[in-house]
């Protein structure tokens, strides 16, 4: 028995205990929001954030979270109006979206850490969260406009 | 066509990019001045496609009594943007106000909604005109239900913003008012509609409006193929063969039942190739969960016979298709003389360029959901195609067509990929074989990559002469390559119009001596269309050569390039040039 919080919500969790947080996530608590891409932390689509820090769900096994608090996207702000979320409507960041909850949370937890990060720092901070549309300016653009308030 | 014949001297980008796509003279143009005054009607080849061109008012758009106001997407949105911009032309021409504007997606129906194969680039290009009519329409039918409820002449009348307005009197009455009276209305014939002059525009070309999904997108609640959820829902994936064509020999799935969670070990009998878009077969695993029958199919023992094509070596295949651009080929398109040019050229450049295999390799690789009992089928796929998607779950399951229902999720990438529905036909296979029960396909990266329909392979040489002043006298490219078509008929052996005509046919360069020609090449792996398809090997040799050209004559590539495409002037491709059946003029 595996006992995590997802969102704040306490779960307990008696299945395969080397299952991905990814498809714990989506599978068993109908948390669609976080993606599979790889299944091998090569693209960041499935990137929530555990303990506040940003972490890839689907090389995670639950027993991996056990005791520990994970927040996804659908946790991320309870209207969806986190900075960063604000920051990517206000410049219309996603194309297909696809990757956009992983990118969010990557650059969620990138502001958590550094208020206002450089460019390179954003660039390093964002290197593993791939966009196959090429969205890239318009999140770096988004990252910082969200740690400005502009 | 008449906005086709664009003055040479006077083309606006717009009209440039318009000429490109619908004519066989290739417009080339040195200036561009912004177009004025309103769209004119223009044909496209979407009359040709299955379902053709639907624009009515009663099918696309539904007004309530609260004055909402409802469009259907009938296109897939892949990233594209057209599930906004489509319905943005409807509410612009309907001057509905956007806040007031819900957007729909509809299932699978030609029929009903035309032409859905969202591919080759072409939904703003056929369906902006139409849904341009259709909003149009319903405006003209809203002012002449306020007229009759007034008793007045409909010129009295006008539409703006959601509402019509007696302009002598100033009384207004709401879209929602007069829904009902105006949706009773036969639509207006076309050539009574009247669109909008661009001025009027509320929102096209005003960069004002957002994609519909974005506050979804933003929040993960954003519904994706893969995203599927419903009651009883299972899980499945497939172990399919490694090589094209090949079978299952013999299977072992002891092991795999033993993994908890995993609940069915089913066949799919693979199609030969051409096996166009059936499921290439395999054994698949149903479980509770996506991670249990990924274990489980870790666990599978699985033997293959991977028949004719098990020798496929590709870096074999490579000095294969380069041998045969060495020599000469099928000629498809001829001026002058290229080998006496090239043989009294005072310097000849050669260049071979070859382009690998190239997975679609989609963010959100492919996945569907069906649901097949009591005689019908439900469908939810991120489906480029849900039309043919449609018809061939009809023909793959025996059903008809009407007892099939394709729901249309957002596709996370498409490129051309997700218009091939095998992975639906999997899924309502296993629906099938599982009493009923919905199941989700979900294809790994791994399993995207290894069983694509890739983008092929190319071999492009191309040889040039150049004269004593390093003017480019003579040109000869060839292009070697397995078609498209060898995934859907028997050993078609050489490049088809489609995929000569994308960039190779049509190189718009004024060199006197010109020759293109394309070799034989069998096809080994299942072949498809990745979005800009052939322009991807031609283009790309094309530009690169020019490139090279420039180096050697120690000259700019702007310039170099700009020289070979010459005087302003019609460009006539071959009569084998196609573009997606687009008219061309003549």
């Amino acid at each position: 028995m595996v006992k995590l919080r997802v969102n704040g919500q306490e779960q307990s969790f008696d299945g395969d205990p080397s299952m991905p947080l990814l498809w714990y996530l989506r599978d068993e608590l109908g948390l669609t929001g976080t993606k599979y891409g790889c299944g091998a932390a090569l693209c960041g689509a499935c990137t929530v954030h555990i303990d506040g820090e940003a972490a890839r769900a689907c090389i995670t096994a639950v027993s991996d979270v056990g005791g520990r608090s994970v927040i996804t996207i659908e946790g991320l702000d309870p209207q969806g109006n986190h900075p960063v979320q604000k920051a990517w409507r206000a410049l219309n960041v996603p194309q297909c979206g696809y990757c956009q909850a992983g990118q969010i949370m990557q650059a969620a937890a990138l502001l958590a850490s550094n208020k206002n990060p450089s460019e390179d720092e954003i660039n390093s901070a964002m290197s593993g969260n791939i966009c196959r549309c090429g969205c890239y300016q318009r999140i770096t653009a988004a990252i910082k406009a969200a740690a400005t308030g502009a | 066509m008449r906005a086709l014949n664009a003055n040479l001297e006077n083309v606006s980008r717009r009209g440039f990019l318009k000429g490109l796509l619908a004519t066989g003279g290739l417009v080339v143009a040195a200036e561009f001045v912004p177009a004025r005054g309103a769209l004119a009607a223009y044909a496209t080849g979407a009359a040709k496609m299955t379902g053709g061109v639907v624009s009515d008012p009663h099918v696309f758009i539904a007004i309530d009594p609260s004055g909402l106001v409802t469009i259907v997407a009938h296109r897939a949105e892949m990233g594209t943007g057209s599930r906004t911009s489509l319905p943005m032309a409807v509410a612009d021409e309907l001057e509905a106000d956007w806040s007031r504007v819900k957007v729909v997606q509809s299932p699978g129906d030609e029929q009903k909604y035309g032409n859905q194969n969202t591919d080759g680039s072409r939904s703003m290009r056929h369906f902006i005109q139409p849904m341009r009519q259709c909003g149009a329409a319903m405006r003209q039918m809203l002012e002449t239900a306020a007229a009759q409820r007034w008793n007045v002449n409909v010129a009295e009348v006008q539409a703006q913003n959601h509402e019509i307005i007696h302009k002598p009197s100033g009384r207004k009455l709401g879209y929602g008012d007069l829904a009902a009276a105006a949706g009773a209305l036969p639509t207006p014939p076309a050539d009574q509609i009247k669109l909008k002059d661009e001025a009027q525009f509320r929102y096209l070309g005003k960069g004002n409006v957002q994609i519909v999904d974005l506050f979804d997108i933003t929040t993960g609640r954003a519904v994706y193929g893969i995203d599927i959820e419903l009651p009883g829902l299972k899980y499945a994936v497939i172990a399919r063969p490694p090589v094209m064509g090949g079978k299952l020999a013999s299977y072992d799935a002891a092991a795999a039942m033993k993994v908890p969670g995993v609940e069915k070990i089913v066949v799919i009998e693979g199609t030969p190739p051409p096996s166009k878009f059936q499921p290439v077969g395999g054994v698949a695993v149903v479980a509770r969960n996506t991670w249990a029958a990924l274990k489980g199919r870790d666990a599978l023992i699985v033997h293959w016979d991977d028949g004719p094509h098990a020798s496929y070596d590709s870096a074999a295949y490579r000095a294969q298709l380069e041998e045969t651009s060495r020599k000469p080929g099928k000629v498809v398109r001829n001026e002058g003389d290229a080998d006496k040019a090239l043989s009294e050229a005072a310097k000849t450049i050669t260049a071979e360029y070859y382009i690998p295999h190239l997975p679609h390799a989609t963010m959100e690789p492919p996945s569907a959901t069906a649901r097949v009992a009591n005689g019908k089928c439900e469908a939810w796929a991120a489906t480029q195609s849900p039309g043919t998607t449609r018809t061939e779950l009809a023909d793959k399951l025996g059903l008809k067509p009407e007892d099939v229902t394709v729901n249309v999720t957002l596709l996370g990438g498409g490129f051309g990929r997700k218009s091939k529905p095998d992975y639906v036909l999997e899924a309502a296979l296993l629906s099938r074989e599982t009493g009923g029960a919905p199941v989700k396909v979900v294809w790994t990266r791994e399993d995207d990559l290894h069983n694509d329909y890739l983008h092929t392979v190319s071999a492009e040489r191309i040889e040039a002469g150049l004269d004593a002043q390093g003017r480019v006298v003579a040109w000869r490219h060839r292009s070697v390559a397995p078609t498209i078509r060898a995934t859907f008929v028997p050993d078609p052996k050489f490049e088809q119009p489609g995929e000569i005509s994308q960039g190779l046919i049509d190189v718009p360069f004024a060199i006197a001596n010109l020759r293109c020609e394309v070799g034989e090449a069998e096809a080994h792996t299942r072949i498809g269309w990745f979005r800009s398809v052939s322009n991807i090997p031609h283009a790309f040799a094309v530009q690169s050569f020019v490139a090279e050209l420039a180096r050697a004559a120690q000259r700019d590539p702007k310039d170099m390039l700009i020289e070979l495409l010459g005087p302003a002037r019609k460009v006539h491709p071959p009569a084998e040039y196609t573009n997606y059946d687009e008219p061309l003029e003549t």
